[in-house]
């Protein structure tokens, strides 16, 4: 199972490595990162938790709804849990594949799904004030298009 | 007799709501479904009441995978109860 859940940061250069192989002629990786400007307000940091055992179960479900879609190579996901500083990296989406369309599309598929399915939650500070942050209508427009293709 | 234990975990604001992350209950006699348990749960505390009053905007998993109201629960499983997730 190619799923890490992890407190510490993570290496984009040593984990697009991993995911190299005499068949791969794509890699495509997505980072997403702790974004500190919401409109007028400013994220200072963010922590995340999750739900240990099941979080990994789902990402792996989506690996395997992803494989089947597309032909893919390697699979690599880790997300970072705990407390983050704006600007750290949160989560890493790595397919390699023979070709770029499908290492792109899946890289895509996965992260929409992972979004509305992976059982983490995060809690934005603003100053003193921490929030939990709500579910966005246009993570599950984008997991739901998924549905059309 | 012995009553039939399950686990019953809570995440994020559920779980300051309850004040609980997990905790042991006892399976009320007929109880079947997730739906069933709710009565129970929710007159643990106020802050249970308040955290399951709206299942709405509330998701459920059973034994690590998703399910809803009119999912079968039986001795020994493990019950979330958490917010629609925010990672990524």
């Amino acid at each position: 199972m190619a799923v890490r859940v992890q407190q510490e940061d993570f290496d984009v250069g040593v984990e697009s490595r991993t995911l190299q192989g005499p068949a791969v002629g794509a890699i495509a990786l997505f980072v997403g990162t702790v974004r500190s400007l919401r409109g007028d307000d400013s994220i200072t940091a963010m922590t995340l938790e999750h739900y240990p055992g099941m979080t990994e179960t789902e990402i792996s479900r989506i690996e395997d709804e992803a494989r089947s879609r597309w032909p893919l190579l390697e699979v690599r996901v880790v997300h970072r849990v705990g407390r983050l500083l704006a600007g750290e990296q949160i989560v890493m989406v790595a397919v390699s594949s023979a070709h770029r369309q499908a290492a792109f599309d899946a890289a895509q598929y996965i992260m929409d799904f992972l979004k509305t399915d992976a059982p983490f939650w995060k809690a934005e500070e603003r100053g003193d004030q921490v929030d939990w942050v709500e579910a966005r209508q246009s993570d599950s427009d984008a997991h739901a298009k998924w549905q059309l293709k | 007799m012995s009553g039939a234990m399950i686990n019953v975990l809570y995440f994020a604001w559920m779980r300051e709501h309850t004040g609980t992350a997990s905790e042991q209950i006892t399976l009320p006699d007929g109880a079947k479904t997730v739906g069933d348990l709710l009565p129970l749960l929710m007159s643990q505390s106020a802050g249970h009441a308040l955290a399951l009053k709206n299942m709405a905007a509330v998701r459920v998993a059973v034994n690590r995978n998703y399910g809803d109201l009119k999912t079968v629960v039986a001795a020994g499983d493990e019950i979330a109860f958490f917010p629609p997730v925010t990672g990524g």
